[in-house]
Order: C-alpha cells, then sequence, then structure tokens
C-alpha cells in the first residue's frame, strides 16, 4: 500500500474536524472522497500536506509523514491540486508549469514534460504566455492539473475539480484523468462533490460525514445503494 | 520547520476537554466577581496614593494617566474600529494648543478648557476622517502620518505666532486647589486628572459595550459584512475618527496643564509612536491596558536611559522586544491568558494549525 | 530656467535613491504584508560598515562590496532570528517590533561610532558630468547605480527560476508550498536582498547628507512616501514615486520661500495625501479584491 491513513485526526486552532479517519490507495490506484459541504473532505487533503494541525498515522511507501512541512511532503511526489486550483495568477502559464517542476533539476527533463503537458492541453500551448489570470475556470483547472504533473507526481491530491466548470469541460477533464491515470500510473485521491463523475473515474470510494467516514466499499456499491445515492450523492 | 526521523509519528497530543458541568461554572463565577472587586481596589488605591508618596511621584502619575487617555483615544481608532493612525500627536497638540491659548490668551479657567479641546479635536477628526474614508491600511497610515508631521510644522507657522507663540509656545499657569483644600496644587492635578480618566474610561466602556461599540468592532472585524448587515459605516468611520480625536485631544489638554507649557516641537511624530507602542504594550481592544501602556511610555524610556546613557536606544528596543515576544498580544493579552489558566479552562493554542 | 533644471537634476539624482528604498520597502511589504520602518537604520548601519572598513584601510570598492554581503546576511538574520517567531503575531506588534529594532540599530550606530557628522567619499568626484553644469559626476553615478540595480533586480525576477520561486512565495505562499518552494526561505531572502539594497542607497546618499546616525530618517520617509505615492502593489511604481518625491522636494526647497527640513516633507506629504484621494491605492497600485 503505497498511502495508509489510520486515526487521522485534524484540527483548525481549537476546532476539531476529523475524528480518526482511516484509508488507503495502492500504487497507481484511483479512489474517492465523497461527502456533503463541510464534511471535511477538503481537510483530508490537507492534512495529508501537512497544512492543517493533526495527530494519527499517515504512512507513504512506509513512511511516517504526518507532521512533515509541505514542502517536504511534496518531494515525495506528492502533488497536490488544490480547492480554487491555487493558480498563480500574475505569472504566465508557462511560468506556472515552470513552477510545477520547482523541486527539480533536470531541464531537458522539465522541458519535454511542459510538452506533455501542452499535448494533454492543447489550449494552454495557446495560451502559454498569457497571465495565468487571464485563463477561463476550466483552464486553470486543467493549469492546475498539468502543474501537479510537472512534479512527476506518484500521487496526486484532487480537490474538487469539477467546481465551477461547464459540464462538457468536466467532462473532457475527468477523461484526462483517466488518461494520465493509466499511461503514468500517478495514484489519485479525488475529492469530489459531482458524485456521478467521481464515482464513474475511481475504483473505490469513502464516504465522509462531519468528520468521519461512514462508508468504505469499491465504487461500484456505492452507486447500486439506493439510499446512499438518495440521502447523500443527490440521484 | 523540521522533519522527524523516520521512527512511527507518536500521536500527538489531542487538545484536552474542558472541564465540565459545575466546575466551569464555578471558575466562571469567580472570573465574573473578579472584575468589579479589581475595579474597586484599583480605585481605592489610587485615591490613597497621592497623599502617601513624594510630590514629584504624583505627578508622573498624572501624566501616566494623560498619556493612558490619550492612548485610549487611539485604541478607540486603532484597537476597535480597525482604522490605523499615526497622526494622533496631532489631535494631542491641538488639544494641548487649545486649553494654552484659552488659559495663556482668555484667562479662562482650566476646567473649561477640557470640553473645548474635545470638541475642536472632535471636529477635526471627524473632518480629517471624511476623505481618509477612500483610504486603507498603509495608504491611511501615511495620510495620518501626514497630519503629525504637518502639525508642528503648523504651530512654528509665522502668521499664527500671536496665538501659538510660535517656536517658543506658550506657558500657562499651574491651577490652585479649589476651596482652599489641604492638598497642594500636584496632588490636586492628580485628583483632577483622575476624575477625568475615571469618567472618561467609564465612557468608553459603555462605548464600546453599546449597539454602536458592537457596530464599529463589526466594521473594524468584516467590513463588507457590517455593510452588508445594514451598519452605516462611512457614518460610524466618522464618528469614531472624532470621538478618538476627542479623546486624544482632552488628553492633550490635561497634558498642557500638568506641564504648565506647550511647544510645537513636543507633539511631533515621534508621539505618535510612543501612543502606538504604549496601545500595543497595554493591549490593543482593551481599555484597562491603555493603563499600563501610558505607564510604559512614561517609565521605560527612563529606564532604559538609567541602564546605559549611550545605549539607550538599544536597551528601550531590547525591552519592547521581549514584551513583544513574550506577551504579542499585550499586557491585557496576557492577562486575559492567566485568567483563563487560572480558570483552569483548556490552554488556548496560539497556531491555527500550520500556515496556510 | 538653468535653475530649474538643475534643480530637477539634483532631485532627480536624490530621486535615484528614494526610489531604491522605495524599490526594498516595496519588496519587503510584498513578502511579508508589513512595512520594515528599520529599513533606513539598516542601510545606515551598513554604510556605518562600509565606512570603518575605509578607516581601516580597505579601498572603496572592496569596502563597498563587504558592507552590502555583510548586509545581506544581516538581513537574512533578523528575518530568521527576529521576524519568523513573532509572524503569527498580530500586525501592530510586528510594527513594534520594527520600531523596537529602528530603536536598537540608531542607539547602536551612535554608541559604536558616535554622533559627529562624517564626511563619506564618493567614488564618482563632484565635477559637472560630461561638462554640463547641470548635474555632478556623483549625481550621475547616483542616478547610474540605481537604474542599474534596477535593471539587475529586473532580470533577477523576471529571468531566474530562484526569482520566480520569490515572486510566486510572495504572490501566494500556499501554493507556492505546494509545489515544494521553502517560502520562508524565500522572505528571509528578500529580506537580505533589501537590506543589501539598502546598503547600497546609503552608500550613495552619504556623501551628499553627510554620515551621522539619523542620516537616513528623511530618506526612508521619503522612500516610503514614494512607494505609496506610486502604489504598493507595483515595483515599478514604487520607483516611479521615489524619483518623483526627489523632484518635489528640491524643487519645493528651492522655489518656495522660508522652506525647511521639515516643511519640505510636510509639502511633500500633502501632495501626496491629494493623490491618494484620487487614486486611493496610489498611482499604478492595485486595490486587491477579496472574495468575501
Amino acid at each position: 500500500m503505497m498511502l495508509k491513513v489510520a486515526g487521522l485526526e485534524a484540527f483548525y486552532g481549537e476546532q476539531q474536524a476529523l475524528f480518526g479517519v482511516g484509508f488507503e490507495l495502492d500504487e497507481g490506484g484511483v479512489r474517492t472522497l465523497l461527502g456533503a459541504n463541510g464534511a471535511g473532505k477538503t481537510t483530508v487533503l490537507r492534512a495529508l500536506c501537512g497544512m492543517v494541525r493533526t495527530a494519527g498515522e499517515v504512512r507513504f511507501d512506509g513512511k511516517a509523514i504526518a507532521g512533515w512541512a509541505t514542502e517536504d511532503i511534496v518531494r515525495l511526489s506528492i502533488a497536490h491540486v488544490p480547492e480554487g486550483r491555487g493558480t498563480f495568477l500574475r505569472v504566465t502559464v508557462e511560468e506556472n508549469l515552470q513552477l510545477g517542476a520547482m523541486t527539480r533539476r533536470d531541464r531537458p527533463g522539465i522541458a519535454a514534460d511542459i510538452d506533455r503537458v501542452y499535448e494533454h492541453f492543447p489550449r494552454l500551448r495557446e495560451r502559454r504566455d498569457q497571465q495565468a489570470g487571464t485563463l477561463s475556470g476550466g483552464e486553470q483547472q486543467m493549469l492546475a492539473v498539468g502543474r501537479a504533473l510537472m512534479l512527476r507526481p506518484r500521487l496526486m491530491l484532487l480537490d474538487e475539480p469539477s467546481f465551477g466548470l461547464a459540464p462538457l469541460v468536466v467532462a473532457e477533464l475527468f477523461e484526462i484523468l483517466r488518461q494520465i491515470n493509466r499511461e503514468m500510473g500517478v495514484a489519485m485521491l479525488v475529492v469530489e462533490q459531482n458524485a456521478a463523475l467521481a464515482l464513474d473515474l475511481a475504483e473505490h470510494a469513502y464516504l465522509l460525514e462531519t468528520g468521519r467516514i461512514v462508508m468504505d466499499a469499491p465504487a461500484a456499491v456505492f452507486g447500486a445503494d439506493e439510499s446512499v445515492r438518495r440521502a447523500y450523492l443527490g440521484y | 520547520m523540521t522533519v522527524p526521523t523516520e521512527e512511527i509519528a507518536a500521536k500527538q497530543p489531542v487538545a484536552v476537554a474542558p472541564p465540565v458541568g459545575a466546575a466551569r461554572r464555578g471558575a466562571a463565577l469567580d472570573v465574573a466577581l473578579a472584575r468589579p472587586v479589581v475595579i474597586a481596589a484599583s480605585l481605592v488605591i489610587a485615591l490613597v496614593i497621592p497623599l502617601v508618596v513624594r510630590s514629584f511621584i504624583a505627578f508622573q502619575l498624572t501624566q501616566v494617566m494623560v498619556y493612558a487617555l490619550a492612548i485610549l483615544g487611539l485604541n478607540l481608532l486603532t484597537g476597535y474600529n480597525g482604522q490605523f493612525s499615526l497622526g494622533h500627536s496631532a489631535f494631542y497638540g491641538i488639544g494641548a494648543y487649545t486649553a494654552a491659548i484659552m488659559m495663556h490668551r482668555w484667562d479662562i479657567t482650566y476646567f473649561w478648557t477640557l470640553p473645548s479641546a474635545g470638541l475642536v479635536c472632535f471636529a477635526v477628526g471627524f473632518l480629517f476622517g471624511l476623505p481618509a474614508l477612500r483610504l486603507q491600511g498603509l495608504y491611511l497610515a501615511l495620510a495620518t502620518f501626514a497630519l503629525a508631521v504637518a502639525m508642528p510644522q503648523i504651530l512654528k507657522f509665522g502668521p499664527l505666532e500671536h496665538w501659538t507663540g510660535g517656536v517658543q509656545g506658550l506657558v500657562i499657569d499651574k491651577p490652585d486647589p479649589p476651596f482652599g483644600l489641604p492638598i497642594d496644587a500636584d496632588q490636586w492635578l492628580y485628583y483632577f486628572t483622575l476624575a477625568v480618566l475615571v469618567l472618561m474610561f467609564a465612557g468608553a466602556t459603555s462605548l464600546v459595550n453599546s449597539r454602536s461599540g458592537r457596530a464599529i468592532k463589526a466594521i473594524r472585524d468584516n467590513p463588507i459584512a457590517a455593510a452588508a448587515m445594514g451598519i452605516n459605516t462611512a457614518l460610524y468611520k466618522t464618528l469614531t475618527f472624532g470621538v478618538s480625536a476627542l479623546y486624544t485631544g482632552v488628553a492633550g489638554a490635561l497634558g498642557a496643564i500638568v506641564v504648565q507649557f506647550v511647544a510645537p516641537d513636543s507633539f511631533s511624530f515621534f508621539l505618535s509612536v510612543s501612543f502606538l507602542v504604549g496601545l500595543v504594550i497595554g493591549g490593543v481592544g482593551s481599555i484597562p491596558g491603555c493603563l499600563v501602556g501610558g505607564l510604559f511610555v512614561l517609565y521605560v524610556p527612563n529606564i532604559a536611559e538609567s541602564v546605559s546613557t549611550g545605549l539607550a536606544g538599544v536597551v528601550y528596543g531590547v525591552i519592547l522586544l521581549i514584551i513583544i515576544f513574550v506577551m504579542p498580544d499585550g499586557a491585557a493579552g496576557f492577562a486575559r491568558l492567566a485568567a483563563a489558566r487560572l480558570a483552569g479552562a483548556k490552554q488556548p493554542h496560539t497556531t491555527e494549525g500550520r500556515l496556510p | 530656467m538653468e535653475l530649474l533644471l538643475q534643480q530637477v537634476m539634483a532631485g532627480l539624482a536624490t530621486g535615484a535613491i528614494y526610489a531604491l528604498m522605495a524599490l526594498a520597502v516595496v519588496m519587503i511589504y510584498q513578502a511579508i504584508d508589513h512595512l520594515n520602518f528599520a529599513q533606513g537604520e539598516m542601510a545606515m548601519f551598513s554604510t556605518f560598515i562600509a565606512w570603518q572598513l575605509m578607516q581601516w584601510g580597505q579601498p572603496y570598492w572592496a569596502a563597498f562590496a563587504i558592507a552590502a554581503a555583510l548586509s545581506f546576511v544581516g538581513g537574512v538574520v533578523i528575518e530568521r532570528v527576529l521576524f519568523r517567531p513573532i509572524h503569527n503575531a498580530p500586525i501592530l506588534s510586528s510594527i513594534v517590533a520594527f520600531i523596537a529594532l529602528f530603536s536598537i540599530l540608531n542607539s547602536g550606530a551612535g554608541y559604536l561610532f558616535d554622533y559627529t557628522i562624517k564626511e563619506f567619499p564618493t567614488p564618482f568626484g563632484s565635477k559637472p558630468f560630461l561638462g554640463i553644469t547641470l548635474i555632478s559626476t556623483h549625481q550621475a553615478g547616483m542616478i547610474g547605480v540605481t537604474l542599474g540595480m534596477l535593471a539587475l533586480l529586473y532580470l533577477f525576477f523576471r529571468g531566474t527560476r530562484l526569482g520566480l520561486a520569490m515572486r510566486a512565495a510572495a504572490a501566494n505562499p500556499e501554493s507556492a508550498r505546494l509545489v515544494g518552494i521553502r517560502v520562508g526561505w524565500m522572505t528571509a531572502l528578500g529580506w537580505g536582498m533589501a537590506a543589501a539594497i539598502g546598503a547600497v542607497a546609503g552608500v550613495l546618499i552619504a556623501p551628499v547628507v553627510f554620515l551621522e546616525p539619523n542620516m537616513m530618517l528623511g530618506v526612508l520617509l521619503y522612500g516610503f512616501a514614494g512607494a505609496v505615492l506610486g502604489g504598493l502593489t507595483s515595483p515599478g511604481g514604487a520607483v516611479f514615486g521615489g524619483f518623483a518625491m526627489g523632484v518635489i522636494e528640491n524643487l519645493a526647497g528651492t522655489f518656495i520661500p522660508y522652506v525647511g527640513r521639515e516643511l519640505k516633507l510636510t509639502i511633500a506629504l500633502v501632495l501626496i495625501v491629494a493623490v491618494l484621494m484620487v487614486r486611493p491605492s496610489g498611482i499604478f497600485g492595485r486595490r486587491l479584491v477579496v472574495r468575501v
């Protein structure tokens, strides 16, 4: 198991947001975290990256990384595409991608990877010298994913990638994610409110409710369970 | 940020649950009773002090109270309303000169100068607050800084010399104790200042706890939300500017009477900086904290000087740094933490998890 | 007419220094959202170090280089030791920390080097520049060095990886961490660079205002004012503001009668406030729109 989390607790100041969350992720696997607003999904990803105060166990490749600084966790090839995309708005598209490769030193490799990102996302190539803040929401989301890819990650954490995007754009994005997972073997943990999309992409899913995991099952089971669908997934 | 060695990360401590039920209620009761007792005790001590200490100490304590009042003015604007001001030395100066001119030129008795200084400063503050509505943060800081720098220039301005006394300033007589009371002039000034202080501190307390006070604080915390709730932010911000200037102006008038002298260079930008330092040391957003601030502003520079004349500034700076490190929220913040610990409550965490 | 041009050139020369200070101020402001009031004192202290090195026999350029390098280190150390631990404290507390630093440096310099006014040499000489009596060689040197430094900084920030990382860390620290940038060290680096820039500014202006512990207060104030005038979010604006302040100060001093040092500052500030009424975020500044 590449990623193993057990008894994870997270705190914002004195407020506890996660209560003993546990899950795991295999090399190259895709899993999704579902749940309503405020359930704590984003907090899980932030906890994995050392962005909130935590307690509990987080193991990546057997290494205990709970309590590590974000910059060090990233260097383990874990890329986080945050809520709101986290684009560097005042620099160009290409500079955003270069920033994604900040921890790497191999110039030719970086250049090749930038080209690969443009192949996945041709629209970004058209806008490579534009200020990232002028891009549309969908393009910024693609840029965020592209920037994450520049890390050559083994694990990608995606926080609500479909947020605020038109359905057609989202479908395109998720198809590309599927490709990336297949061709490059990047494992993914996707936090989503759009359950249908997420369950289509992932093989396994977790349902989070006010900081606790209340369901842990293969994606197909989720989709089949009618009461879960009605209560939590809205369809 | 350190990377721990590769062993299993030990379970980090979870926050301790707060004491439940009766124990907690008891603790809250203690804190609620403590406040009036502390206030009463302080008043008694304050009343007795000038009778048992040397005249000079009473004089110094009077100055402490004057500074505390000035700092309270700044506190109302910056601490409670979030408008940053480097210009309060100007209001202090206007108040001082109003009192001096009234006493020196028109022979008006000293206690009438206080409300006059207050009114004049309220007007000036309010008028300054109007254009200040457009400015925020450091831009506002610069505008207030301009005010502070301009004030000594205005006071030295040739054509106004007949009123202001120009560079030499004005001298005023020390008021005598009324009704032939058996105390000397310094002690009388002390009690007079104490009375004004208590009155104005009470006024400020009732203001910040009132509906208007909540509006003022709401504007500080989230101006957009405050406006969305229907608060007339423009009105409140300018009024607060006026009230804040009023407080510092009255302090200035008192200061002039106590020191018996006003001169342009006493009201420079450096005075504003002193007020700011006093505000932070005492505790932003705390009314009793202003007294601590006043004590600091009067005594610490002298202490620094006595430790080492050549390195006075270094000593002063080091003292400031130590205080900021140990009590980043000022004396009031520190007292709050201490009271919470004593009441047995959960230890509040000062870090909000990792940095965003 | 010639007097006007002369004063404008002189104004541009001192304005160059204000521009450097303004740039240092804005660099730190963009990194930490605070204004470093002690910037001027740090520059003054560096200038004294250069002076001391020259007293000990070092040639001008060696002293200059060593002082700049020491200032860089000093800036990094101050950030790591003093400001990193309190960066979670309320803004007003940080301001008081800056005031404390100011006091320490000012008093320390006075103690170590005393308060007598000292002369400071210029490597450029003081003859008319290229025979033009409008501007002396030192003044031309000030402008030249400033422009050179600005060009270097521009190339650094736009053209190097490290510069890009620093820009990213200042603009969006959270995202910067997510790409592995060590934001804390980027901030320290920014401080170091600002301190070194301050050292350059101090060394350039010391021949004009003479070396003494209070020499930089006015320069810092004009630099700060220039940065506000130009807009605190715009390094280019800060530079423009600095030059503008120099010209305004000089013209006010020359053409308005009975104007002393403090009145010049007052006039300059009043003008800026007037500008702020029309452009509340400075001429080139951008108002930050924050989603509620």
